[in-house]
């Protein structure tokens, strides 16, 4: 209660936190590009950095459920479609870079690599995953979903986000240390949700014991 | 031992710097024709098909020396770390002098050699090479060195020699890159002899007129033009030469994608990506990968009657 008249601060930084995470990038990589600091192929630091940048949303939206549970506060989730739609805009994105710049909108090699590497594919995957929770973000999507609905359909994040590192982990060439610490964090995200539902349980059986004693 | 006599270079494939400076100078006179991006589809519609006469073809096409802050600033060296701009950030650890270098192996008189001594009065080489590396980009580079079959001749290979294999650097304090367990230290790389012996392969001390940075594979490094780059192993401590084909990094890391031969050829892909087509570094658009890296005119008949597919 003492911590009332301190919330409004703390969440204003945090949705200044949350808008300088989801677009701070693109001014951030028009000053690269312009000053030369994309280095001598600025193709693959686009490609890159852009991947970076949508993996790290999409483990941010993540944290959001968590950190809420954890601090009881509730404002946070209404930053979670933000960073969600942010991570989905950077993987287009991404997926832009490689087939317009890289390859040059050259589809039958899109088409090959497709089919041919695993790391594209699932790729792919988790952006095919990704698209209909973009489209469902609306407030008017929830509505007519319902919130039951619209939060299973939302539960797609989870096989998006494991894709989306094993995309990362099937392309690196031999160092695997950053892979391997996001599948780290995803494990640690993914585990929390599933303590937390079974303590979730377990508290109902509990407060109906306690119901069933009359206190 | 066979050492099949290798076909001389073309004069055109050595360009002194003079005659390197005019064709600037021309292709400064048809530089708005190249900027109105015209010539680009054209010259890659040229080199596309079987690339029998790749190098002819490689020598049609606009091989312009790539910048030399790109050639330093953009590299895979490992024991520097695994990003691009690693080796420039962090070789600064390495001493290139006083430096020496192991002979040893079926040579006539294994010898702990000097550098310096290992290359004085060798005769001093400027070759301008393509440089395609394994993962699809490429760069067109000035080098100093000495040839290596020169340096062999020096050491006096024994008959029974079938192999060269080359040895970096092992010191975590000068490298601090071999303080992880990305690959297994010390990098090694192998040649054949024959493909050794061959006029193209080089020893490289220097790039751009300048002594070869540390970044760059300080104080001595192979160059070999026809392979992916990775087979040019830098910061060579040991060379030893043998009877049986030596294990190489890359291929003991990981076999399905990095052969012991490694010859550019853009009919064997990589697993994870195409090898038809490279970024040459500075351009755009990407280019037709040749056969041998454009080096099939004097290379090919090395590879004579092998599976190329096989042997990757």
């Amino acid at each position: 209660m003492s911590s009332f008249g301190r919330a409004p601060a703390v969440r204003r930084v945090g949705a200044l936190l949350v808008w300088v995470a989801a677009v701070g990038p693109l001014p951030w990589l028009v000053w690269l590009a312009v000053s030369g600091g994309l280095g001598a192929n600025p193709i693959e630091s686009l490609q890159h950095r852009t991947g970076h940048y949508a993996l790290r949303l999409l483990a941010a939206s993540l944290t959001i459920t968590p950190l809420r549970a954890l601090t009881g506060w509730g404002w946070l989730v209404a930053h979670r479609r933000t960073l969600g739609l942010a991570a989905f805009a950077w993987a287009v994105t991404h997926l832009l870079v490689y087939v317009g710049l890289d390859l040059v909108l050259d589809l039958s090699q899109f088409l090959e690599d497709l089919v041919k590497r695993r790391y594209i594919t699932v790729g792919m995957l988790a952006i095919a995953l990704l698209t209909p929770l973009a489209v469902t973000s609306t407030q008017g999507w929830i509505r007519r979903l319902g919130g039951a609905r619209w939060n299973r359909l939302h539960r797609l994040v989870y096989p998006a986000m494991i894709a989306a590192v094993a995309h990362y982990l099937w392309a690196v060439k031999k160092d695997v240390t950053l892979p391997v610490l996001y599948f780290l964090v995803v494990a640690l995200l993914l585990g929390f949700r599933v303590v937390m539902r079974r303590r979730a349980r377990s508290g109902v059986t509990a407060r109906r014991a306690d119901a069933s004693f009359g206190t | 031992m066979l050492i099949r006599r290798p076909a001389d270079i073309p004069s055109s494939e050595i360009t002194p710097e003079s005659a390197y400076l005019n064709r600037r100078q021309f292709m400064g006179a048809a530089g708005s024709l190249a900027l109105a991006g015209l010539a680009v589809p054209a010259v890659l519609g040229a080199s596309r098909g079987p690339a029998e006469h790749g190098d002819a073809v490689g020598q049609a096409q606009d091989d312009k020396l790539t910048p030399e802050e790109d050639a330093t600033s953009y590299n895979n060296f490992y024991e520097f770390g695994t990003g691009k701009d690693d080796p420039k950030r962090n070789a600064g650890s390495l001493r290139p002098r006083p430096w020496s270098v192991q002979v040893d192996g079926l040579v006539k008189s294994p010898k702990r050699w000097d550098l310096d001594e290992l290359l004085r009065g060798l005769a001093k080489e400027d070759k301008i090479y393509r440089h395609r590396c394994v993962e699809a980009w490429s760069m067109v580079i000035p080098w100093q060195g000495v040839k290596l079959r020169d340096v062999l001749a020096r050491v006096e290979p024994l008959p029974s020699a079938k192999f060269v294999e080359f040895t970096t650097l092992l010191d975590p304090q000068q490298m601090p890159g071999q303080r992880t367990g990305v690959l297994r230290w010390p990098y090694k790389e192998a040649l054949r002899l024959d493909e050794a012996m061959h006029p193209l392969s080089l020893l490289a001390t220097g790039m751009y007129g300048k002594t070869i940075p540390n970044q760059n594979g300080a104080p001595l490094r192979l160059v070999v033009p026809w392979k992916y780059g990775f087979k040019g192993i830098k910061s060579i401590v040991r060379i030893r030469l043998t009877d049986r084909q030596p294990n190489t990094t890359w291929n003991d890391a990981i076999p399905s994608e990095y052969g012991f031969y490694a010859n550019v050829n853009p009919t064997v892909d990589h697993p994870r990506w195409t090898q038809a087509k490279e970024r040459r570094i500075g351009e755009f658009l990407r280019r037709n990968t040749l056969m041998f890296n454009g080096y099939a005119e004097q290379v090919a008949s090395l590879y004579a009657g092998m599976d190329l597919r096989r042997y990757y």
